[in-house]
């Protein structure tokens, strides 16, 4: 039988296009210390460290969680590097989430981040294999046929892109860690964007950003003594697929589906619209709200745009999407799947200041990854599972 | 703890692959693993496997990896950018958790045909190191030169190691630095960074390894003779080379104590050893004595797979137990520069 485990102690860094205000380990530790200090503790208190980013391409550092070892206080400690494409801060937190679990270690610290300002991650990803073949199109043009061929199936107006987007960057105003921060932010403003990738504009895009997220995990008895609230984790899951081949729906994919379906299974959820308060969800690009918001069981196939549209999605609607801000806000790759966990146990310890969601009970963390193949999810609730 | 047996394992020779890419050597191997496991893939709970992007030169490399080991229906998977151990690691916490009973595991790299020691020079500090560009085969130079100095050791002692290992990589299918060499011939060669020559460094293969884990009683059902993970741990050192005493390796000692190697004979130890002075480093730090069997496969001197050798050391010493020919052993897996980090398997048979 599983360990308990409770998140007490959250920290991200500030998100920004060029963090050239620190190097790699300032950044890391920024994020750790703030997640150190919300749990009142120190290094000395840590037994292990599960660290996660994405490609080490972005930075030009070939395994440079070796490199981080001294500045995240783990010199004869326990080290373990995850990587799992985007999804891969997601996927960090859950491995670290298990080692409480299986009753190996009392408290972990987990960190994921991305430097992505030390090269061009845009064009970083589209590097193909010796002697393949590259679309030389970013990740933007590999996700634009899948939204074209969701907006095909499901008939949606061509605007919900555009509600998501507005959405998003309306509550990323309320986030002082967000990165792009857009005031005058408008349906008329994204409308007119440049189309980059069609059916895809500009600030239908996720940035490119710095930053760093952290978190403390506990074992039960020590998260009960934790000096603020803990969030607890009721479940965790972890879905993969092959990136292509007959038969496959990418726009709609399998392990997506049943990586949600084993993560309420394990939480006790049967209604997840109905009984979960507030989904922080992995939207690089604008249209994926409504995909996920089907992919994820919240609306039924072919139907989730209508949930954009009719405001159901937005911080006063019935299930709240991405009250920070979002991918869509600020998207340092490697943490990004951690920040969207961090988001969801930040609310349910009523943690998130203006972006709180009055209320929130139990929340939902999402991350996906590669061709839309990789997926890593997690429920935390303010009550013990 | 549940009681975790590795019930089988397979590797492919350590070897320039010029013709066949990552999926093509591990699709054979993965299914060589699981035909001995006596369970079916679709049996097999979890998958996990470590490799680096780098190597590969694209990033998320991995994910092709998928089609060598069959993910449709979708699988609970995850990767480690580290070696195949560290995903026996995270595979053998997923079954402590409860929530999978089995894992497949694989590591694979082919880092051959790049310059291997100056890639890795990119995995030093970025700002004040790998701007030098130190290649690792004199970064490990250096440990080597602090070692024999402090212990009053030679190069003899180093080729001695590499006689060794070849001698006994000869039984090997697959290794490739094998046969009887003497010590004069050895210490004829000169110097790739003084005090190492080449033969002292494991140098540089393609391949891949993979392992089935099963947990409790069903272990027993599918093998004949389980190999039970008695300790599992893992410590890493500062990077800095100037901050630790380099003639000794503390996490490779902290993480022998934690695994409990100390706790009983152990018949037979394979250790991750890409450079012939850190086996005596590692032996010193782990307490390992003149009774012990060293690396009977010829360890990594006799073929050296990044990202696949330390999983292939915890899967020859399972091998050497699940044969009847010793009871308790252990893997070791390192990575880093100048053994920075170290895991230990403790394994036992019935």
């Amino acid at each position: 039988m599983a360990e308990l485990c409770g998140i007490v102690g959250i920290g991200q860094t500030q998100l920004a296009a060029k963090r050239i205000d620190v190097s790699m380990p300032g950044l890391v530790r920024e994020a750790a210390l703030r997640a150190l200090e919300d749990a009142g503790l120190g290094w000395q208190d840590i037994d292990a460290l599960v660290i996660g980013k994405a490609p080490d391409t972005f930075e030009g550092c070939v395994l440079p969680e070796l490199y981080l070892a001294d500045a995240l206080g783990c010199a004869g400690k326990p080290l373990l590097r995850v990587h799992t494409a985007g999804s891969v801060g997601g996927s960090t937190a859950a491995v670290a989430a298990s080692m409480i679990q299986g009753g190996i270690y009392d408290r972990v610290l987990t960190v994921a981040y991305e430097k992505q300002s030390e090269s061009n991650a845009m064009w970083g990803l589209t590097i193909s294999a010796p002697f393949g073949v590259s679309v030389v199109a970013g990740a933007g043009g590999f996700f634009a046929p899948l939204v074209r061929g969701y907006m095909r199936r499901s008939g949606a107006p061509d605007d919900i892109g555009i509600l998501t987007a507005v959405k998003d960057r309306q509550n990323a105003l309320k986030n002082p860690y967000a990165h792009l921060k857009l005031p005058d932010i408008s349906y008329e403003m994204v409308k007119e964007s440049p189309m980059l990738w069609d059916p895809i504009r500009y600030l239908e895009t996720c940035p490119s950003s710095d930053g760093a997220c952290a978190m403390v995990l506990a074992r039960e008895d020590l998260a009960d003594k934790a000096p603020h609230r803990p969030a607890w984790v009721h479940a965790t899951a972890m879905r993969s697929e092959p990136t292509m081949f007959a038969g496959r729906d990418a726009i709609n994919p399998e392990a997506g589906k049943v990586c949600a379906r084993e993560l309420y299974a394990k939480a006790g959820i049967t209604n997840p619209r109905k009984e979960i308060d507030c989904a922080e969800v992995y939207v690089p690009f604008a249209w994926f709200e409504a995909m996920w918001l089907e992919n994820l069981g919240f609306a039924p196939e072919g139907e989730g745009w209508k949930s954009v549209q009719d405001g159901s999605t937005a911080l006063d609607g019935d299930i709240p999407f991405n009250m920070s801000g979002g991918v869509l806000s600020s998207n340092p790759i490697g943490a990004s799947g951690m920040l969207r966990f961090a988001e969801a146990a930040m609310q349910v310890r009523g943690q998130a200041g203006e972006h709180q969601i009055e209320k929130a009970r139990k929340a939902l963390g999402h991350a996906y990854g590669g061709g839309s193949q990789y997926f890593s999810m997690w429920i935390v609730g303010a009550e013990k599972p | 703890m549940r009681d975790v047996a590795i019930v089988s394992f397979a590797q492919s020779v350590a070897q320039f692959e010029h013709e066949r890419n990552e999926v093509e050597i591990l699709m054979p191997v993965v299914q060589e693993a699981v035909g001995a496991s006596g369970m079916e893939r679709s049996e097999l709970d979890f998958t996990c496997s470590g490799s680096s992007d780098f190597l590969q030169g694209q990033p998320f490399a991995f994910v092709m990896a998928l089609d060598a080991v069959g993910a449709w229906p979708p699988i609970k998977e995850s990767h480690v950018e580290q070696d195949g151990a560290w995903a026996l690691f995270e595979a053998w916490v997923k079954i402590q958790t409860g929530d999978v009973d089995s894992a497949l595991v694989y590591g694979f790299g082919k880092s051959a045909s790049g310059d291997l020691p100056e890639v890795l020079s990119l995995s030093l500090d970025p700002y004040c190191v790998t701007p030098l560009w130190p290649d690792l085969d004199s970064v490990n130079a250096l440990q080597a030169r602090a070692w024999m100095e402090k212990n009053g050791r030679t190069e003899r002692d180093l080729a001695e190691i590499v006689q060794r290992n070849r001698h006994n990589a000869i039984d090997n299918p697959h290794a490739i630095h094998k046969g009887d060499v003497s010590i004069d011939e050895l210490l004829a060669a000169p110097h790739i960074a003084s005090p190492l020559r080449e033969s002292d460094c494991a140098g540089k293969a393609d391949g891949a390894s993979c392992i089935v884990l099963v947990a409790g009683d069903k272990a027993k059902e599918v093998c004949e003779r389980p190999v039970w993970i008695r300790g599992f741990d893992h410590r890493v050192d500062p990077a800095a080379l100037g901050v630790r005493d380099l003639t000794t390796s503390a996490s490779a000692r902290i993480a022998g104590e934690k695994a409990g190697v100390g706790k009983d004979k152990i018949d037979v130890a394979e250790l991750y050893a890409p450079y012939s002075h850190q086996e005596a480093i590692l032996r010193e730090s782990l307490g390992l004595g003149d009774e012990v069997e060293i690396n009977p496969s010829g360890g990594a001197l006799g073929g050296h797979v990044l990202m696949s050798c330390g999983l292939q050391r915890i899967g020859e010493a399972a091998a050497r137990i699940a044969s009847g020919k010793a009871d308790r052993g252990l893997g070791h897996a390192t990575h880093g520069a100048a053994l920075q980090q170290n895991l230990i398997c403790v394994l036992e048979g019935e």
